[in-house]
């Protein structure tokens, strides 16, 4: 154990990270194409998982549009519901 | 009565000749006309690898079908696929005003020199970054 609780909180990020934001609001992209599959390959992991809004930084507006276009990619297998390595 | 715009992706059996395929095809435009549909668009993309297979096929013919019609047509459509042994997996999506634009823009061949690039340049710089956060 470390004496200061705080310790985590004190260190000094190693590599300032750069400010995320939405694409779709940078863009002005309205609408979300369900069967353009290799955009939407970049909001799914490797396992063809969903991405968090955490990680892409999409505003909820569009990670709720890109959660509807990606599942119906899926039931049109353009996706696929699970994978091993799609990346 | 009002319409509205419909965009439907079918997905037929591999098993079927391209002869039979463009038979079904021209049916269930003709289903499209006679019920008082207008055909916006249409897109065939031929012989397409599956992500994953259904009904034990691995391959299908996709065609894509953009119509106007009224909203109590798409009932007695969905139907017709669901009858139909032919085809393996449907989907009708009614389009907003800003799907039915993109649709639009994507045939005129307006996206790749704008939008469409950016998009793939944006995403390619959010993933490398997201790799180093993880």
């Amino acid at each position: 154990m470390s004496k200061d609780p705080n310790f985590i909180f004190n260190q000094t990020p190693q590599v300032l990270q750069k400010k995320k934001y939405c694409r779709f609001k940078k863009h002005g992209i309205k609408y979300i194409d369900y069967k353009d599959k290799d955009f939407l390959l970049k909001f799914v992991n490797e396992q063809g998982k969903i991405l968090p809004r955490r990680i892409t930084g999409t505003s909820l507006k569009f990670q709720r549009k890109i959660s509807v276009a990606i599942k119906r990619a899926r039931h049109l297998a353009l996706l696929p519901f699970v994978a091993d390595g799609l990346k | 009565m009002s319409k509205n715009q419909y965009e439907t992706v079918i997905i037929l059996t591999p098993v079927l000749s391209e002869q039979q395929m463009k038979d079904a095809v021209a049916g269930y435009r003709g289903l499209i006309t006679d019920n008082g549909g207008e055909m916006v668009h249409e897109e065939n993309w031929g012989l397409t690898k599956l992500a994953y297979p259904i009904d034990k096929k691995g391959t299908g013919f996709y065609h894509l079908f953009e119509f106007t019609a009224e909203p109590e047509f798409i009932k007695a459509f969905e139907l017709a696929f669901r009858r139909d042994e032919r085809v393996m997996r449907y989907m009708t999506v009614s389009l907003d005003k800003w799907g039915i634009q993109f649709n639009h823009k994507k045939r005129n061949g307006e996206m790749k020199s704008s939008t469409a690039k950016e998009k793939k340049a944006e995403a390619h710089g959010i993933l490398t970054s997201g790799e180093n956060e993880g």
